[in-house]
């Protein structure tokens, strides 16, 4: 007993060391120390720019801020001169003499210096050009030890937009994402987040940016339309709703913001689709064969159907793995209480991912298919849900939610970075979300009651 | 739940010991008995009493009438009843507020004396008469009645099996009266588990349901079945009271 729990012990140690030493994608489930300290003082902006640049500031504060790939170093610690354009810059070493506490900020190299020590510095103005915004933003290394400028320059680009604030929030995030995207960070840009929302007084789809603004209803049914996903190609949510009078599969275009053709099985319900990586075949739950709902494969017009678990127990919440495509994981009631299992796309090799203990559900695989997070029960009365994630080859779990009311549906970003889920802190539901650490935790929504968030990849 | 059950009887038995202790202190002495006959008079004739109980009745109800005459040769009563004996009671059907007059003669002369009944209006016939035709829908909603089921679990629990049976009797009255009826079967979840898992757990309770109504004899093919999860709760209270209300099966007319 105790050889096993050491050897345990030392597995997990490995594993821990081994996923700090990878990606920052996989390193920041577990929070290291390390990470690039990046200063970017606040843009200023001429002419029509000028009031818009307080909403691009705020936006790229907020995205860097909340990245769990950088450390954003506090805007209180930077000189009085604040460079805007590479021409304010000089690069070198700093001069024997300079004052190391108390840096002018117009030497690169003074940047590295102590109070501030970032190792990255972004500089840039936004202008008004025929009634376009058009912001300028640099990016560099202030490593100390760099002759010239334009060998410590990163990127310098141009981002236009609409002259008015949404266009300033669009050109922030676009910055911070080109900043982010040195570190490993993926763009969320494009990307939005489906979820169900029931404050037009029923259970409607709703779609939104992936930073909660632009929340539009999909759906109106005045049914009960619920549990959403999407296509990998970010171009089809499919749903379950009652409008026909039972619980039936609808796929929607977000392209033409259409009704796509789906055949249903004939069966008292058929819900939860889940999408292959060339979003062409789905697989989802069935009781058509009577008995308790089974999983299914077919085409995303619901043709060419074929059954893939007979295991006389609920198989829902199917989710295939996005990477491979060749495996999938669900929930299944074939031990008792709900449980996670993984098995292949035929339906074979069936093994239990979670401990057995409480209930299990919601999972959701991570962008590079080696992670899901989910939500459980651990510890907790039935129905008090936590987000946990899982390395799957290691079965090694970590808890990102606690003591904050009852937290289900996780859901990953494109960027493998962040995680969107449903938060139940009073009697209604919000959407929020968090790093994949479990860090900078917020809310999205607030009116009505919203939950079971699916982020959407950009339109590919 | 033996505790609770046995702390409510000994807090029954408290309360009724309590009230009894309290009436005991309150009773007054008895009231004095019927004042005794008058003194014997000369031969004029005399009523002890002539009272109605009870003295208001509703429309078909019985009253009675009671009295007690002396010295009397002949005892009369008006409103049809006519000579009566001098002391006795009969009961009267008036279909409306009467004034009853008893006319006591003897020799000495007579006495009178008069007892009122009030008939109140009927209350109004609102139940009754529609219980006789009551509709198949009316049936569905009063007669047949939820089962309920264990935390993630579909089977008929043994304590619910008088219930089944008394919907199954209860719906094959609807089917008699309506072959074409339809009942929907709907399988519903408390709060607890996943909104999918208990989808899939609502529609077991359904279908374990319809079997088991099919088992009792009721035709498959007038039962459909829907499960809506937990998204129709009967209530949202974070209570295992609510939590038991709401994970049921439930009846209700098909499309």
């Amino acid at each position: 007993m105790r050889i096993i729990s050491v050897l345990a012990l030392l597995l997990s140690s490995f594993y821990w060391l081994n996923a700090g030493q990878q990606s920052q994608i996989q390193g920041n489930i577990v929070a290291h120390p390390g990470k690039p300290l990046i200063a970017v003082p606040d843009f200023r902006g001429a002419g029509g720019a000028s009031p818009l640049m307080t909403a691009f500031n705020s936006t790229v504060l907020a995205d860097l801020q909340a990245s769990p790939l950088i450390n954003f170093v506090p805007k209180t610690l930077y000189p009085l001169q604040l460079p805007q354009q590479p021409s304010d810059l000089v690069a070198g070493v700093a001069q024997p003499g300079a004052r190391p506490t108390n840096p002018q900020g117009n030497r690169l190299s003074d940047w590295s210096l102590p109070p501030i020590s970032a190792n990255y510095l972004g500089i840039g103005y936004g202008a008004e050009n025929k009634g376009m915004l058009v912001v300028f933003g640099w990016f560099y290394t202030s490593a100390p030890n760099i002759p010239a400028l334009q060998q410590a320059q990163i990127f310098g680009k141009v981002y236009t937009a609409s002259l008015d604030e949404a266009g300033a929030i669009d050109a922030g995030h676009r910055y911070a994402a080109d900043i982010l995207s040195q570190f490993g960070g993926k763009s969320l840009v494009g990307t939005r987040i489906v979820f169900v929302s029931d404050r037009t007084g029923s259970k409607e789809i709703w779609v939104m940016n992936w930073d909660g603004t632009d929340q539009r209803q999909i759906t109106r049914y005045r049914s009960i339309s619920t549990f959403p996903s999407a296509s990998p190609d970010g171009r089809i949510v499919a749903f379950t709703t009652y409008a026909p009078g039972y619980p039936a599969i609808q796929m929607f275009s977000l392209d033409t913001a259409r009704k796509l053709p789906f055949y249903n099985q004939r069966a008292s319900m058929n819900a939860f689709v889940t999408f292959t990586p060339d979003s062409k075949r789905i697989v989802f739950s069935s009781t058509l064969a009577g008995g308790a709902a089974q999983l299914y494969m077919s085409s995303v017009d619901g043709g060419s159907l074929h059954r893939l678990t007979s295991s006389g127990y609920i198989e829902v919440e199917a989710k295939i793995n996005p990477k491979t495509g060749a495996d999938l994981v669900d929930v299944s009631g074939r031990t008792g209480l709900p449980q996670i299992y993984h098995m292949n796309m035929e339906g074979a090799n069936q093994e239990r991912l979670s401990a057995g203990t409480g209930e299990a559900t919601n999972p959701a695989w991570n962008p590079d298919g080696d992670h899901i997070a989910f939500a459980w029960t651990k510890g907790f009365e039935p129905g008090n849900y936590n987000i946990f994630v899982m390395d799957v080859a290691s079965r090694q779990t970590v808890q990102l939610t606690a003591n904050e009311g009852r937290n289900e549906n996780p859901s990953w970003a494109p960027d493998g970075a962040h995680i969107v889920y449903g938060s139940r802190r009073s009697r209604e539901s919000q959407i929020w979300v968090m790093n994949a650490d479990g860090t900078g935790k917020h809310a999205l929504t607030t009116a009505g009651s919203n939950e079971k968030p699916v982020w959407v990849n950009a339109e590919q | 739940m033996t505790q609770r059950r046995r702390l409510a009887l000994t807090l029954t038995s408290a309360f009724l010991l309590a009230v009894a202790a309290g009436c005991h202190k309150k009773t007054t002495p008895p009231p004095p008995p019927p004042a005794p006959a008058p003194p014997p008079p000369a031969p004029q004739p005399a009523i002890n009493f002539f009272t109605a109980e009870p003295d208001t009745i509703s429309t078909g109800q019985p009253s009675s009438l009671r009295w007690s005459v002396s010295n009397a040769t002949s005892v009369q009563i008006d409103q049809g009843i006519g000579s009566v004996s001098p002391d006795g009671r009969r009961a009267v059907y008036p279909t409306s507020s009467t004034t009853y007059t008893l006319t006591a003669s003897g020799g000495g002369g007579s006495a009178h004396a008069t007892a009122t009944i009030t008939v109140s209006t009927p209350p109004p016939p609102a139940a009754a008469p529609k219980q006789e035709t009551a509709s198949p829908q009316q049936i569905l909603t009063q007669q047949v009645h939820d089962i309920h089921f264990e935390y993630d679990k579909s089977d008929i629990r043994p304590e619910d099996q008088p219930v089944l049976q008394a919907d199954a009797v209860a719906l094959k009255t609807i089917f008699s009266m309506d072959p074409n009826f339809i009942i929907t079967v709907e399988g519903h979840c408390d709060e607890r588990g996943s909104a999918e898992y208990n989808l899939a757990l609502g529609d077991r309770r359904a279908s374990a349901t319809k079997d088991a109504l099919i088992a009792l004899g009721i035709p498959g093919d007038r039962l459909r079945t829907i499960s809506y999860g937990k998204e129709r709760p009967l209530c949202t209270d974070a209570t295992e009271e609510c939590y038991a209300r709401n994970r049921r099966a439930h009846f209700s007319a098909g499309q």
